[in-house]
C-alpha cells in the first residue's frame, strides 16, 4: 500500500444555517479555508470525492451543483457516494492506491435542519415492513439504550458520564454547536426525552460541511505544503463493514461491523479515538467493539453529542483525530464513522504521526 | 506502486420491463446478482466487498436503500459502498468496484446497479420544488432537445439521422433477450412517422422508463486464474470526468468533460485511432441523436462528422464500429443501472458471450455513460487479452 497522509482539514458546523444556502454557498468558504491552510490550489488535486444525501436535501441530484464550488475548467476526475464523506475518503484513498491519483480533496455536506431529521431517517428502513410503522431514529436508539439497561450492560449514570465528558471537552471546540459544559448531575436532572435517553444523550440536529485533503507520500507538490513542520498524519489502517438492517435479527448491544472494521484497521495502541456515536450509549458499544482500553482519550473534540452534521460528521471525526497527530498530542489515533439505524454500518481510519 | 490488473469474470442482468411487479427490490437485485455469480462460477462466500449504484433515492422512495438491502445482496459482514453520480452512476459504480481490486485491497468484488422506477414516480421525484430555483418543467427530453437542435444546425446533419439510430437500436434489441422494448418492424420510416415530443426528438427516438438491475463480478489476475475463467474481460483503462452545469462558453453539445475523459482513456490504453482500434461500443444514448453527438465527443469522428458514421452504417451491428449492439438505452433504461449495462455489455462482447448480438471477434470494447446536464462522464475500455 502507498503511504497516504491527511494534510488539510476544514469544517463548519451550526445549529441552523441562516436562510436556505445551497451546497455551493456551503462549500466555497470551506474550500477557501483549505487552500489558505495548505497553500495548495485546485491544480494540486488529482481526484475529488464527496458524500451527501438526496433525501436530506429533499431533492434528487442534490450533489450535482456542488461541483460548482470546485471551479469551471478544466473538468475534474470526480465521484460521489450517497454516504457520509468518510466513505468518500475511502474511495479517494483507493484511487491513490491504484496510482491514478497522487492527491485528493474529499468533502461532505448536509442541511439536517431542513426536515424533521429523526422522521426522515426512518426512510432508511425496510420500505415494505418497517418504514410504514415510522420508527424514528431517536426511538430506535431508545430501544437500544433500554436493552442495555435491562441487561445490566450500562446504567443511566454511565450514560450521563459519557455526556458530561463530551460536553466538557466540547466547550473548548469552536466548531461545536453545544458548547455549554454539563456535569453528571446536570444530565441526570434533565427530563427523559426518549426513555431512557435524555436530550443531551442524543446528538443535536446540526447543519454543516467539511473537507479534507489527502496526499501520497510521494505526491508532487508536497514540498510546497504550508505547515511543513506539522507531523504528518499517515493512514495505517482503513476498513469498513456493514451489518444486516433488520432490527429483529441483530443483537442491538453489539455492532459486528464496527468490530470487523476495527480489527481490519488495527486499533491497538491508539491514544486518541474520535468515535461517531450520535447517542451516548453507542459510545459504550463502540469502545467495546473497537477494543479501546480505558486510558484512550475518547472524543477530545466533544464528539457527535456536541455537533453531528449529517454526511460530514464521520469525516469530521477523522479530521479531529488528524488534528491530534498534527499537534503531536497523539502518535496514533483513530477516526470512526457510522451510518444506518443503530450502528448498522461502520468505518475505522487509523493514522500515525510520521516525521518529514 | 502500480495498478493491479482486474477483469470482469461474471455478468448478470434482469429482464428489463416497465414494471417488475413480480419481484421486490431485493428480488430484483438478486435476479441480476445470482446470474452474475453463476456466470463467474463463484458464491457469496468468495466475494470480498459489494459496491452498489443507483440514481436518486426518490425514484424508489427509500433513503440509501443499500442499507436495508445489505443482507439480501450478500453484503452483511463485508465492506459495502453506495455510489451516486447522476446518470453516469452505473459506470462510476463499476469503476469504484474495479478500483477495489486494482488497489490491491480485494480479490473479488461484486457490483450491482439498479432502478425500480415503478416503486415510486420518477416525474414526482424529479419535480420536487427547490427554494429559490426556477423549475425547468421540461423533463429530460425537453432539457436535451435544444442541444440536439444545436447539433443539427452546427453539423448540417440530415434530419433522418436520428431515426436511423432509433431503428438500428430497436432492431438490435430484438436480438437481446433482456431488452425492454421489442418493437418488431421498427424502420426509419416508422420512426419518422411517430409522434413529435420535443422537436426534433420523436416518441420512437426516446428511451423508455424501466425496472431492472445489472451485476458484475470483478476479480484480480490471481482470482481470474483460480476461478478458471478462460475468457475474462480485462479492464484496460477507465476514467471519470465532471464539469459544472453552466459556465461561460460551456459547450453543451460537445462537452469538454467528455472530450477530456475520452482523450485520457485513449492515451491510457495506447489507442491512437479509436475508430480503427476499438471493435465495438456501448454508448449512453437516451435520445437517438446522442449517438452522432457522442461519436464526435469520444473521438471516433471529427467534430461535425459523427452523423456520417451513423448514416453510412458504420455503427450498425455489421458495420466497422457497431454501437449499442444490445439495443442500448433506447431499448432498456433502468436509469441507475443503464450505465452499468453499457459497461457489462462491453464486457460480454470481449468475453464472446453476447449471444445473438455478438460482434465477431470483438477484442476491444468501450463502455460509456454520462449524466446530469451532460456533465458527468464515466468510461472503460475492456479487452479479451491482458493490456500491454
Amino acid at each position: 500500500m502507498r503511504d497516504v497522509a491527511i494534510v488539510g482539514f476544514a469544517q463548519r458546523q451550526m445549529r441552523e444555517f441562516d436562510g436556505s444556502p445551497n451546497c455551493v454557498e456551503l462549500l466555497v468558504p470551506i474550500l477557501a479555508d483549505l487552500w489558505e491552510d495548505t497553500g495548495w490550489t485546485k491544480d494540486d488535486i488529482g481526484f475529488w470525492c464527496s458524500g451527501s444525501s438526496d433525501y436530506l436535501a429533499g431533492r434528487s441530484f442534490s450533489f450535482v451543483t456542488a461541483i460548482d464550488a470546485i471551479g469551471a475548467v478544466p473538468p475534474v476526475s470526480e465521484s460521489h457516494v450517497e454516504m457520509d464523506a468518510a466513505w468518500a475518503l475511502y474511495e479517494a484513498w483507493l484511487k491513490i492506491q491504484t496510482g491514478e491519483a497522487d492527491s485528493a480533496l474529499v468533502y461532505g455536506f448536509g442541511k439536517s435542519s431542513a426536515s424533521p431529521l429523526r422522521r426522515t431517517l426512518a426512510l432508511q428502513l425496510d420500505p415494505y415492513t418497517m418504514t410504514p410503522l415510522w420508527p424514528d431514529t431517536v426511538s430506535i436508539a431508545g430501544l437500544q439504550a433500554r436493552l442495555g439497561m435491562e441487561q445490566g450492560v450500562w446504567d443511566e449514570k454511565a450514560l450521563a458520564e459519557v455526556v458530561a465528558r463530551s460536553r466538557t471537552a466540547g466547550a473548548d471546540n469552536e466548531h461545536a454547536v453545544r458548547r455549554d459544559p454539563l456535569t453528571v448531575e446536570d444530565v441526570l436532572a434533565e427530563p427523559l426525552f426518549a426513555d431512557p435517553l435524555r436530550r443531551s444523550d442524543c446528538a443535536p440536529v446540526t447543519d454543516g460541511a467539511a473537507a479534507m485533503i489527502i496526499a501520497a507520500a510521494d505526491a508532487p507538490g508536497l514540498d510546497r505544503l504550508q505547515h511543513s513542520e506539522r507531523t504528518r498524519a499517515t493512514i495505517t489502517g482503513f476498513a469498513h463493514s456493514v451489518d444486516p438492517s433488520t432490527l429483529g435479527v441483530r443483537d442491538l448491544l453489539r455492532s459486528p461491523s464496527a468490530h470487523a472494521a476495527g480489527r481490519a484497521a488495527g486499533t491497538e495502541g491508539v491514544e486518541v479515538a474520535e468515535l461517531h456515536a450520535p447517542f451516548s450509549h453507542q459510545e459504550l458499544i463502540l469502545r467495546r467493539e473497537l477494543r479501546l482500553v480505558d486510558d484512550v482519550s475518547v472524543n477530545p473534540s466533544g464528539g457527535a453529542l456536541c455537533a453531528n452534521p449529517m454526511f460530514s460528521a464521520g469525516l469530521v471525526r477523522i479530521g479531529e483525530a488528524a488534528k491530534r497527530i498534527w499537534s503531536s498530542e497523539a502518535h496514533r489515533a483513530l477516526g470512526h464513522a457510522t451510518s444506518g439505524p443503530a450502528l448498522q454500518q461502520n468505518l475505522v481510519c487509523v493514522m500515525e504521526g510520521s516525521d518529514q | 506502486m502500480s495498478k493491479q490488473l482486474a477483469a470482469v469474470i461474471g455478468v448478470g442482468q434482469t429482464h428489463y420491463r416497465a414494471k417488475r411487479e413480480d419481484v421486490s427490490m431485493p428480488g430484483l437485485l438478486r435476479e441480476a446478482i445470482d446470474r452474475a455469480l453463476a456466470d463467474a462460477g463463484v458464491t457469496f462466500d468468495d466475494i470480498d466487498a459489494v459496491v452498489v449504484g443507483k440514481a436518486p433515492d426518490l425514484f424508489e422512495g427509500v433513503m440509501m436503500p443499500e442499507l436495508f438491502l445489505a443482507e439480501s445482496i450478500g453484503a452483511a459482514g463485508k465492506p459495502m459502498m453506495r455510489v451516486h453520480t447522476a446518470g453516469s452512476v452505473g459506470g462510476s459504480t463499476a469503476i469504484v468496484a474495479a478500483s477495489l481490486v486494482q488497489s490491491g485491497v480485494h480479490q473479488r468484488v461484486l457490483t450491482v446497479a439498479y432502478e425500480k422506477q415503478s416503486e415510486s414516480n420518477a416525474m414526482w421525484a424529479l419535480s420536487v420544488p427547490v427554494p429559490f430555483t426556477m423549475p425547468v418543467h421540461a423533463g429530460a427530453g425537453g432539457y436535451f432537445a435544444p442541444h440536439v437542435r444545436s447539433y443539427i444546425r452546427r453539423s448540417g446533419a440530415p434530419t433522418e439521422v436520428g431515426a436511423i439510430v432509433a431503428a438500428k437500436d430497436r432492431q438490435n434489441a430484438l436480438k437481446n433477450p433482456y431488452a425492454h422494448l421489442k418493437n418488431e418492424g421498427t424502420t426509419v420510416e416508422s420512426v419518422l412517422a411517430s409522434q413529435m415530443l420535443w422537436d426534433p426528438v420523436r416518441y420512437d427516438e426516446t428511451c423508455p422508463s424501466s425496472d431492472g438491475a445489472c451485476a458484475m463480478v470483478i476479480a484480480s489476475e490471481d482470482a481470474v486464474e483460480r476461478a478458471g475463467i478462460a475468457n475474462p474481460a480485462w479492464i484496460h483503462g477507465q476514467v471519470m470526468r465532471s464539469e459544472p452545469l453552466t459556465y461561460a462558453e460551456r459547450d453543451q453539445v460537445n462537452p469538454r468533460a467528455g472530450r477530456d475523459a475520452a482523450a485520457y482513456l485513449w492515451k491510457q490504453t495506447g489507442i491512437t485511432d479509436p475508430l480503427r482500434e476499438v471493435d465495438c461500443a456501448e454508448v449512453y444514448v437516451p435520445f437517438s441523436w446522442f449517438e452522432p453527438m457522442w461519436m464526435e465527443n469520444l473521438g471516433f469522428a471529427e467534430e461535425g462528422a459523427g452523423w456520417k458514421l451513423t448514416e453510412s452504417g458504420t455503427t450498425a451491428l455489421d458495420g466497422d464500429l457497431p454501437v449499442n449492439m444490445s439495443g442500448g438505452v433506447l431499448s432498456s433504461n433502468p436509469i441507475g443501472a443503464s450505465g452499468m449495462i453499457r459497461f457489462a455489455e462491453a464486457a460480454l462482447q470481449v468475453m464472446g458471450e453476447a449471444g445473438e448480438h455478438q460482434v465477431d471477434g470483438a477484442a476491444r470494447a468501450l463502455g460509456h455513460a454520462y449524466g446530469g446536464g451532460s456533465q458527468f462522464f464515466a468510461m472503460w475500455l475492456v479487452g479479451s487479452e491482458k493490456p500491454g
